[in-house]
């Protein structure tokens, strides 16, 4: 319908976001009526989101007309952004942003190298970059959820870890229960990707994919690919958070450093 | 009291947070067969004290000597091995009481004998339930628990940071007599917080009162107690 009032593709696509955007506003209108009120944060998010994602694809525009190089430069910001982001809600955790920043490097850079240089990911900036902020996106999550998580852990057993630690028990092993608990917690969202791959998810860049013509089963089977990898990065990068965040919240004198507030 | 006699020598403790002196210059030794009460109210930096002595926290200035060696020369976890500590809470780890018992011990790589084992149980009052899951507990079973899993370590010194407040009343004076026979039997040395004066009289060889983090009174538990 709105294809045959808008000819050329940018006005289609203005109209299709005021569409898309009424929509969010109209569902904003339907909780207010039940005094819900999300009316700030649905327009904050809702500007935000056309704002970054387009001034993303005018980047992108020039960006893809660029040497394949330059991909790594947006591919390195991508992480440092993330790994910003990640350690954010974990800014008592001595060091966050750098064990986030490591994590992230370690497990995305290298599942993107191998991957490219297996030819998985095309040397292409218009599927390295992509693909790679994929993967990217969920390091961010495994590396943020392990280390919040790591922290709530440690903040709700100071008791059983002070008690181990005067049993003269080594920091690692006062903690190990709760590291566990973290990398686990971490990777929930992917293993339930995983688990409900196709069923009840079909993935973005699957349904990318195929609107754009691809034969779905090929389209299928790269999502997996595309899955795969970061389910490998994620794991990766929740256990290298884990362990590097955890001699940091001791003292040389194996003193635990952090404690609840008050 | 002398130097050869003391097993831990509290010299010039300080520990700063904040810019709050919480202890501030205690100084005072501990000897074989001392059974040292620290009283004050609260807030007065009792538990801050007690947890500079197996260096749970880190003294800001001043030190403490065990057996004449300064203790920041000692590894914290053979340090902590020699030195025990019960808590207020118990603070069981999930699984069987003979496993809390014998974690101190394992995490040496000893395995504790099924005989000693059941030798600390029959310690603390709890001959036979080795296997029992401690989630099934009452605060003044888990206490023994904690006890016996801090003597399993063999320590010279006891540390008890108000042993027995978290208890209903007859499991208090349960633990506290336990507390006295275990001290007098083992030999242990020992310092104990607790806000409860007559606690400390029951218990206690000497007594030293802390005050705004600083040691304010320190003897017999009549030249302390009585006279204030």
């Amino acid at each position: 319908m709105l294809a045959n009032l808008f000819q050329d593709t940018l006005s289609l696509g203005i109209a299709q976001a005021v569409a898309a955007a009424l929509l969010a506003i109209l569902a904003m209108w339907v909780a207010r009526t039940q005094r819900i009120h999300l009316e700030r944060e649905t327009l904050v998010a809702l500007v935000r989101g056309i704002v970054q994602i387009v001034a993303v694809g005018s980047i992108l525009v020039f960006v893809f007309k660029g040497p394949t190089w330059t991909g790594a430069i947006v591919l390195a910001i991508m992480m440092a952004v993330a790994a910003l982001i990640s350690a954010r809600r974990s800014r008592e955790l001595p060091g966050a942003y750098r064990v986030a920043f490591i994590s992230i490097v370690l497990g995305a850079g290298a599942v993107i190298a191998t991957m490219t240089s297996l030819g998985v990911i095309a040397p292409t900036l218009t599927s390295l970059i992509p693909i790679g902020s994929m993967i990217i996106a969920s390091t961010m999550n495994a590396s943020a959820l392990a280390l919040e998580r790591f922290k709530a852990e440690l903040l709700a057993h100071v008791g059983q870890i002070e008690a181990g630690l005067a049993l003269g028990a080594a920091p690692s092993a006062t903690v190990g229960p709760y590291l566990q608990a973290a990398v686990t917690a971490s990777l929930i969202p992917q293993i339930n990707s995983l688990r409900s791959l196709g069923i009840v998810w079909i993935p973005g860049l699957m349904a990318g994919m195929v609107l754009s013509g691809t034969d779905p089963l090929y389209a299928a089977v790269y999502q997996f690919v595309v899955i795969a990898m970061i389910f490998g990065a994620s794991s990766v990068t929740s256990v290298t958070a884990a362990l590097l965040v955890r001699p940091r919240v001791f003292t040389p004198a194996d003193q635990l450093i952090l404690r609840p507030r008050g | 009291m002398t130097d050869a006699g003391a097993i831990l020598r509290i010299d010039h403790l300080t520990r700063v947070v904040h810019d709050v002196r919480v202890v501030d210059d205690v100084s005072l030794e501990v000897a074989r067969g001392d059974i040292l009460a620290v009283v004050g109210p609260s807030g007065a930096g009792k538990s801050s004290f007690l947890r500079l002595l197996n260096r749970l926290d880190e003294p800001t200035s001043g030190t403490v000597y065990l057996n004449g060696r300064d203790y920041t020369a000692i590894p914290p976890r053979e340090l902590r091995h020699q030195i025990g500590m019960v808590m207020q809470s118990a603070y069981l780890f999930p699984g069987t009481i003979a496993q809390n018992i014998s974690y101190g011990p394992a995490q040496r790589g000893i395995e504790l004998s099924s005989a000693r084992i059941d030798s600390l149980l029959r310690d603390v009052g709890l001959a036979g339930r080795g296997t029992g899951d401690v989630a099934l507990l009452s605060g003044g079973e888990a206490q023994r628990v904690a006890l016996a899993r801090a003597l399993a370590n063999e320590p010279q010194l006891l540390l008890l940071d108000e042993p027995t407040s978290a208890l209903d009343e007859t499991a208090r004076k349960e633990i506290e007599v336990l507390i006295g026979t275990i001290l007098r039997e083992h030999r242990l040395a020992c310092v104990i917080v607790t806000h409860d004066r007559a606690q400390a009289r029951r218990i206690a060889t000497r007594v030293m009162v802390m005050e705004r983090g600083r040691l304010t009174a320190l003897g017999s538990v009549e030249e302390v107690l009585d006279a204030r």
